[in-house]
């Protein structure tokens, strides 16, 4: 049974390398057909008997089938064809489809990776094709946030193969597994992953990169690269307790950022670290309830978060327009738009009945289960939250708000047949959790729907959300954007930077002006004893050389008489 | 379109529309009558989630906090949307 251990990966890597010689048909056919023979052979590679290739005395296995690798994979292949669907409608170039693919390509290869090996590889490929995503939309400004982007992911990537080669020389082993932060190799793999993460401190280039995407380059964004580091957490640093907090502080900066912002798709980015927070939290509890929980919520958050964005996507195609000052009342002409925003924001807040809440609701049990108060206590209000900065402020600032006068028509059709699939599996997967529930890593013994958990569940984000109405004076929007601690290398290390090339001008002229006034000094005395009209140049007068001998003759003389 | 703005956007709708959420907070909070929420963190002794409405005022409560405290944090974060432009 190893003649079908092809890693599913390198069907949609190579493959996406034919999208743009094909027009037209062919396109949309292999669009929608990669996905899906991926989506088979993630099912069809067997477990245990992976391909293995010996390289250098390592043992590298790229095509190792595990629950955890099946279940991303599954989802990330989802997302790419559904998100190659959206990308169809909007027309995005070539170049971001091929960067798109190879980048869903090479996340699905680190769900198979056994190795440390093949997993930087495929990490390092993500990095170089989310970055030409972001790229592909082709403005100023998203060149200049793809370089960051790019410079703190390569940063991320020498730091996570420091940490791998430091775990091989120490252990002999590059396996993929439960690893624990308990050696210097293990705590730099630890943080190479937290960067990809979201994690403190450098939690900003979620927010900094990817809304300068197109409206299809921001949905495949929101996918991948955190959620790959969500699978790597789970596979390799399961129970490591610090992630409690890590993913406590990600859960609340996500909520407090986003209700600062303005700019609808740097909301839904800052919610994304929220979410993520979540799973790393759970990843930090570490039981099987937990665990189950984060793969769960990271495949659902995949399909509504991707939802949000295709719906505010939709919107900036129409309307050009970004922030939640220039928007609102859009409902009007756009209600396709807004009914899968609001189902994704539904699904987001966790509603009952919806894909969120049969996930999330796993992790907050998983705190309740080990007697962790302090957690619960955090992971209800930060529920509470999610609806106050994603589930409510959402839809209202860009669908209801005031009325903005604008009146776009709705996106192309391809691009609501994407939303409709994705709005459907948020409902669907709320109403049958069931088989989502199979795939997880480990058997699941849990009832999300009982009576007390429905009527409490909607008791809490019905009176976050009076509070958002309540409140909604403070929260008028602005035209700013709130600093973070990419100021530290977008403005503070540039003034540094700026400051050390204008000192170091300075010193350098004060040097060269030295040396200038050393050197004309010094051909100045050489011209005043060599010059022309020098002492040791000037030529003497035949007499009073003739003089001088005779005086001197004369004196030999005088001496030789005495 | 026509020309009258949206029933949303009139004045005189929006005592109606508060009435509506009120209605709606009424509603779930009418289960709490007959619900019995289980404690779940019995073996430390913490009750306060088996309480009549812990769940909407801790919902209420924690996000007028969240609000407050972005508030706040506002008054030294926010920058003017082109500061980072050259």
């Amino acid at each position: 049974m190893t003649d079908l251990a092809l890693p599913p990966a390198l069907v949609m890597v190579l493959g996406a390398f034919l999208i743009p010689l094909l027009q037209e048909r062919a396109r949309h056919r292999l669009l929608l057909g990669l996905p899906l023979l991926t989506l088979l052979l993630i099912w069809l590679v067997p477990e245990q008997a992976g391909l293995r290739i010996p390289f250098l005395g390592m043992d590298l296995s790229p095509a190792q089938a595990t629950a955890e690798g099946r279940l991303f994979a599954t989802v990330f292949a989802l997302m790419a064809g559904v998100g190659g669907l959206y990308a169809l409608g909007s027309m995005a170039r070539p170049l971001e489809l091929v960067a798109a693919y190879v980048y869903a390509g090479s996340a699905i290869g680190v769900t198979f990776a056994g190795d440390l090996l093949t997993l930087f590889i495929f990490w390092e490929l993500m990095a170089i094709g989310s970055t030409a995503v972001i790229f592909a939309a082709g403005t100023v400004a998203a060149s200049r946030a793809a370089f960051r982007y790019l410079l703190l992911h390569l940063l991320g990537g020498v730091v996570l193969m420091a940490g791998i080669l430091a775990h091989w020389s120490a252990t002999g082993s590059i396996a993929v597994e439960a690893l624990g932060a308990s050696s210097l190799g293990t705590v730099l793999i630890l943080i190479g992953i937290l960067v990809n993460a979201g994690a403190p401190p450098v939690s900003a280039w979620i927010a900094d990169a990817y809304p300068e995407a197109s409206p299809s380059g921001t949905v495949f964004l929101s996918a991948f690269t955190t959620k790959t580091a969500v699978f790597a957490l789970l596979v390799m640093f399961p129970g490591t307790e610090i992630l409690i907090w890590v993913g406590l502080y990600m859960v609340f900066y996500g909520i407090i950022y986003a209700l600062l912002e303005n700019d609808m798709r740097r909301i839904l980015a800052y919610s994304i670290v929220n979410q993520v927070g979540f799973m790393v939290c759970a990843i930090g509890i570490g039981t099987e309830l937990a665990l189950n929980g984060a793969a769960a919520h990271a495949f659902a958050h995949i399909i509504y978060k991707a939802l949000l964005l295709m719906s505010a996507g939709g919107v900036l195609l129409m309307t050009g327009k970004r922030k939640c000052t220039d928007l609102g009342g859009l409902f009007q002409t756009m209600p396709q738009t807004a009914v899968h925003g609001i189902i994704g924001a539904l699904a987001i807040s966790a509603f009952p009945f919806t894909s969120g809440f049969v996930t999330k609701s796993l992790e907050t049990a998983a705190a309740a289960h080990e007697g962790l108060l302090v957690v619960w206590m955090l992971l209800l209000a930060a529920s509470a939250g999610v609806f106050l900065h994603a589930g409510i402020k959402f839809p209202w600032f860009v669908f209801f708000q005031k009325d903005s006068g604008l009146r776009p028509p709705e996106p192309p059709l391809a691009m609501r047949q994407a939303m409709g699939f994705f709005s459907f599996l948020c409902i669907a997967l709320g109403l049958f959790p069931l088989p989502l529930y199979a795939i997880l890593p480990y058997p699941v013994d849990y009832a999300p729907y009982t009576v007390e958990h429905v009527v409490s569940q909607l008791q809490l984000l019905l009176f976050a959300g009076f509070a958002f109405f309540v409140l909604l004076s403070q929260m008028r929007r602005t035209l700013t954007i709130s600093l973070d601690f990419d100021w530290f290398y977008r403005k503070f290390l540039h003034a540094l930077a700026e400051e050390f090339t204008l000192s170091t001008a300075r010193a350098r002229e004060r040097l060269e002006d030295r040396v200038a006034a050393r050197i004309r000094a010094l051909i100045g005395n050489l011209y005043a004893h060599h010059g022309p009209h020098g002492i040791l140049a000037r030529s003497w007068p035949t007499g009073s050389m003739v003089l001088w001998v005779a005086l001197m003759l004369g004196c030999t003389l005088l001496l030789y008489i005495f | 379109m026509p020309d009258r703005t949206h029933w949303l956007y009139r004045p005189e709708n929006r005592p109606k529309l508060w009435a509506l959420l009120m209605l709606i907070l009424v509603l779930v909070l009418l289960p709490e009558l007959f619900v019995h929420h289980h404690a779940h963190f019995q073996a430390l002794g913490f009750m306060l989630d088996t309480r009549i409405g812990f769940f909407a005022w801790y919902g209420f409560i924690t996000c007028a906090a969240m609000v407050v405290a972005a508030k706040v944090l506002g008054i030294f974060l926010k920058r003017p949307d082109d500061y980072y432009d050259d």
